[in-house]
């Protein structure tokens, strides 16, 4: 049967519980919560004056409670080394999500490591290393200096590049501020590392490079402004289950006509009426529906194009909507690229928001708006025959976009994109194209508008200078399976779950790593000199040395020689900022787990391990490099990276963003005044963006079909897409939900969605196990019934660990190195009867439904 | 949802958190021989109540009821298939809460596919599956009674799963 916990009474918070400012660290969104803590002996009570809220918690309390916390919000963990009772509660005055919690947040608590409670026992507590055949823990000192022995070793022998980096760049889980800053010194500011990547793609490169080289940082809008918009224009995103809270706080109101005060409020003079919606999507999501069931069918307009083809339907409605007349000409002749033009000067991205790799060197041609439209130039009819909407749709897309309201006031269209977008076909032109048409309506830095990502997890860089990594950044896998490098530092990161051709990858890195292990065992593991020795002529051989730093231990980290445990948001103090540049600090609430050191400190110790021993090697010069490290705690790396280094960063200290709170404020900085850091609600007010001349370019985006190498040849010889993408139980690779009855209840396998007439063609019925194989690979997935899937056009859960999807992702990639996730193509085969393990899963529609 | 049946809600149950943890504050400060009075029970005493007939019941049509009180709105169902937790002659009764275990909207039974749907963030639970939420926002799967039928066809709740919205504990 469904998992039940048969919790029946919880702990109650007491009058005195202490209080910590909490920013969730899952999704981009970042919700404010509070974490309530109380020692392990005390409790409070149910009359007004006992409990923390001040609240009668002896009555029913009702919709929508500000008191109310679930049994996942409830855990019992350490604090100063004693066990305290702990409620992580959504926080009913963020202006984020206004108390509302998702069923990744409102877990929080559920997924901190607790030994009293047995969850996320999995956590790392101390540093390992391969010795005697297997991991086993050591002391910090002696893992570091394996560490540091190896690395200089190969850095000596093979210069900064033999040292292989893969290293989050977000805020959020494990990352905020205080990681960039640390590893970013550490790389970039010590040694000049050029093969890099990131968590989710296999180079050193921002996911949406076209919009900052036309001068647009990608985070420029408030969310605000979802509930401000006159139409709002989605493409590649489901808010629904990727920013829950966002759509559910802001972009529903909106739909419903609940934020029409706002509008006239904010918005005087001009007519209004409740939002409607433009969805672009191949697939029929949750989304879709909740827009209809809100907004009324007639409000929704869900446009799904075949799979990769959404250059051409955005060209089709930039063609349009200039043909109609209903351009901000204005807007273009004072703010954009004049014809003529050197128009490819670059953009200055160094304070660009958010804070991203800069990396120059560009795949299309940047314009002014007349050369890039007849570039693009499209008709609906045409764009019709390849994307197969409707003419007729595009049409009225375009009049939502653009047809001036009553009284010809501009429509307030807001623009926003994710992952359909950044990995899919032609991420560069496709995300040109989405802020041609955000530029040519006039829509960005005006209220109800702005052209952006939705965003995966919170933003948190700031790093020292990034240009030795240079445009196009190295493809970092195809080098590590090409015999590159001899050293890999690993943060964050699970490429075995998150990569594409992931299976190769799997098989080539385990040949190498096993190369190093079998050396290690050959030596006593106390004879240090004789061990880096051995480890180094594996090396040499082709093998390498493998440094896992994580909270977890990751599917890579098998391959590992040492993993070093990190500690997590709410263990340590830690900084990010939202999809609407918010800013906050999550103060620590818990001890980490064990040993367990906060990744910027890790760096730190790592920089003085190698300095020690590359100062012992005599090379004093190099050894001078690594100082300034002496970091104690996160506030030290926070004061030597953000405060001295980000733009606005002086304004900004520990204290005062916890005064500000969970609402914090909107980067950037420009201020501090009565006692408040000043923000920036939305970028590009005043019309000057990020060029060298303050105009922003129009992108020449000429369709090229299916751009990525192999996918064309995929399509062709495949039967089924492969479309793949997030649930909305679980948050991200399920690094933690791995270990979460909840969501390992509800999803044993990834699931497959499948049309009934593929099933039944394929002889398969729901919940059986099916392969998804092609030329790339093979991967395991469970059948999932979905009538509103197009035949022939699946949907498989992207990232789980029990069946990863980048196993057929095949490896081809941008010009700059974007994956290409999303279009895949293979074929499908039944596997097995529906295990016992799914017997107890609902296979019904996902889709709300008050019939 | 309206409760359109609220039948026999037998025995309440009096003993509530608020007492409980009084008494547990007081014995710290107070009287040694106020400690020796009964000890607090590990989890709270559900009440038996009779929440209807079986002959009251009819295939795939909700019967509104409250439990393990008034304010705690529920629903019995004959499902017409055996399920793992059904009850009756054809092991195919179940009761569930019927407020969200998300945010504490009211849910409403959509009898095509058997599910509870959450009008507030669109949460739906299968009542054919324990109440597993089949999709939504919620944290846990949808409270499902204990049930238990006498020789004489009545129903009693015994017993919740989960906790109901809205409470620290689920007998108030």
């Amino acid at each position: 049967m469904a998992y039940k916990r048969n919790i029946d009474r919880l702990p109650i918070p007491p009058a005195d519980a202490k209080t910590h400012n909490v920013v969730c660290h899952y999704c981009i969104v970042g919700c404010g919560y509070q974490a309530y803590t109380w020692p392990a002996n005390k409790q409070g009570g149910t009359d007004p004056q006992e409990n923390v809220f001040g609240a009668d918690l002896a009555q029913q309390q009702y919709a929508d409670s500000e008191t109310w916390y679930t049994p996942s919000m409830y855990n019992m963990v350490k604090q100063d080394g004693r066990d305290v009772h702990m409620v992580i509660k959504p926080d009913p005055n963020c202006v984020v999500n206004s108390g509302l919690a998702s069923p990744r947040g409102g877990r929080i608590a559920e997924m901190s490591y607790s030994d009293a409670r047995q969850t996320q026992q999995q956590r790392l507590t101390d540093p390992l290393v391969w010795r005697y055949g297997q991991m086993q823990p050591t002391s910090w000192d002696d893992a570091l200096d394996l560490v540091a022995r190896v690395t200089a070793k190969v850095i000596e022998e093979q210069g900064e590049d033999g040292l292989f980096v893969s290293a989050a760049d977000h805020g959020g889980a494990g990352g905020g501020y205080e990681f960039t800053w640390g590893t970013g010194k550490l790389y970039f500011g010590a040694m000049k590392v050029k093969n890099i990547r990131i968590h989710n793609r296999p180079a050193y490169n921002s996911e949406v490079h076209a919009t900052r080289d036309m001068g647009i940082g990608e985070l420029n809008n408030a969310y605000e402004d979802a509930e401000l918009a006159d139409t709002i224009f989605v493409l590649g995103a489901n808010p629904l289950e990727a920013q829950t809270n966002y759509f559910l706080n802001h972009w529903i109101p909106n739909l419903r006509g609940s934020s029409m005060g706002k509008k006239e409020e904010e918005l005087p003079g001009e007519a209004h009426a409740p939002g409607r919606i433009v969805i672009v999507d191949p697939r029929r999501t949750v989304t879709v529906n909740a827009c209809e069931v809100e907004a009324g069918q007639e409000n929704v307009l869900h446009l799904a194009p075949n799979s990769g083809t959404d250059l051409v339907l955005l060209n089709a409605l930039f063609t349009h909507v200039a043909d109609q007349g209903w351009v901000d000409q204005a807007f273009i002749d004072a703010h954009t690229a004049l014809p003529g033009q050197d128009t490819d000067s670059a953009a200055d991205e160094a304070n660009m928001l958010p804070r991203k790799p800069t990396v120059k060197g560009r795949p299309a041609h940047l314009a002014d708006f007349r050369t890039a439209l007849e570039a693009t130039r499209t008709s609906p009819e045409e764009a019709e025959q390849i994307t197969g909407v409707s003419a007729a749709d595009i049409r009225k897309a375009a009049e939502w976009i653009a047809k001036p309201k009553e009284g010809n006031a501009r429509r307030r269209t807001m623009f926003c994109y994710e992952k359909g977008l950044i990995w899919g076909n032609d991420n560069y032109r496709t995300n040109g194209a989405i802020v041609n048409l955000a530029l040519a309506t006039g829509n960005i830095g005006r209220p109800g508008g702005g052209c952006v990502r939705l965003g995966g997890h919170q933003e948190g860089y700031v790093r020292p200078a990034d240009g030795h990594v240079g445009r196009p950044s190295a493809y970092v896998d195809r080098l590590l399976l090409e015999g590159g490098g001899g050293v890999h530092h690993i943060w964050g990161c699970d490429h075995y779950k998150t990569t594409l051709n992931a299976l190769e990858f799997k098989r080539v890195y385990k040949e190498r790593t096993d190369k190093v292990k079998d050396a290690m065992n050959a030596v006593p593991y106390g004879d240090r000199e004789a061990m880096v020795e051995a480890i180094m002529g594996a090396i040499r051989d082709g093998g390498l040395f493998a440094v896992d730093v994580d909270i977890v231990p990751t599917r890579i980290g098998e391959a590992c020689h040492v993993v070093l445990p990190a500690a997590t948001s709410g263990e340590i103090n830690l900084t990010s900022m939202n999809g609407e540049r918010r800013m906050r600090l999550t103060e620590r609430y818990m001890d980490p787990p064990g040993q367990a050191l906060g990744d910027g400190i890790i760096a730190a110790r790592i920089a003085n391990n190698l300095e020690r021993v590359i100062r012992d090697a005599g090379n004093d010069a190099y050894a001078d490099q690594f100082k300034g490290f002496d970091w104690q705690t996160e506030e030290d790396v926070f004061m030597d990276g953000y405060h001295q280094h980000a733009s606005g960063g002086e304004h900004v200290t520990y204290d005062r963003l916890r005064e500000m709170g969970t609402n914090g404020f909107q980067e950037p900085a420009t201020g501090y005044e009565d006692g408040r850091i000043v923000g920036t609600k939305r970028l590009y007010t005043d019309g000057q963006f990020g060029t060298e001349d303050g105009r922003a370019r129009f992108c020449v985006a000429v369709w090229q079909g299916l751009e990525a190498p192999g996918k064309e040849e995929q399509r062709a010889t495949y039967k089924y897409l492969i479309n793949n993408g997030r649930a909305n139980i679980v948050w991200q690779s399920a690094y933690l939900d791995d270990e979460n009855d909840f969501v390992t209840d509800r999803w044993p396998y990834p699931y497959i969605e499948m049309n009934p007439s593929d099933m039944d063609e394929l002889g398969v019925k729901e919940g059986d196990l099916v392969e998804v194989y092609n030329d790339a690979g093979a991967t395991q997935a469970m059948v999932y019934p979905t009538p509103t899937a197009r035949p022939g056009e699946t949907f498989m859960l992207f990232a789980y660990p029990s069946g990863v999807q980048g196993n057929v992702v095949n490896a081809g990639v941008n010009e700059l190195i974007i994956p290409n996730y999303k279009q895949t193509w293979g074929d499908i085969r039944k596997i097995a009867d529906a295990p016992r393990s799914v017997g107890h899963l609902s296979f019904k529609s996902k889709e709300y439904s008050a019939l | 949802m309206p409760c359109e049946k609220i039948v026999d809600l037998g025995r309440r149950q009096f003993l509530r958190g608020g007492a409980l943890s009084a008494a547990g504050a007081a014995a710290a400060t107070v009287m040694p021989q106020q400690a020796k009075a009964r000890p607090a029970s590990a989890r709270v005493d559900y009440p038996s109540n009779r929440l209807a007939n079986v002959s009251e019941l009819t295939e795939n049509e909700p019967l509104y009821v409250a439990y393990p009180d008034d304010e705690a709105q529920g629903v019995l169902l004959k499902l017409g298939t055996r399920v793992a937790e059904g009850v009756g002659p054809d092991g195919d009764i179940v009761g569930f809460s019927m407020i969200c275990p998300h945010k504490g909207y009211p849910l409403s039974y959509s009898a095509g596919d058997r599910t509870f749907n959450c009008p507030g963030h669109y949460s739906r639970f299968d009542a054919e599956k324990g109440g597993m939420q089949t999709w939504g926002q919620a944290t846990q799967n949808l409270p499902q009674y204990v049930l238990r039928i006498d020789d004489s066809g009545d129903i009693y709740a015994e017993g919740v799963d989960e906790l109901i919205y809205g409470r620290t504990s689920n007998v108030l």
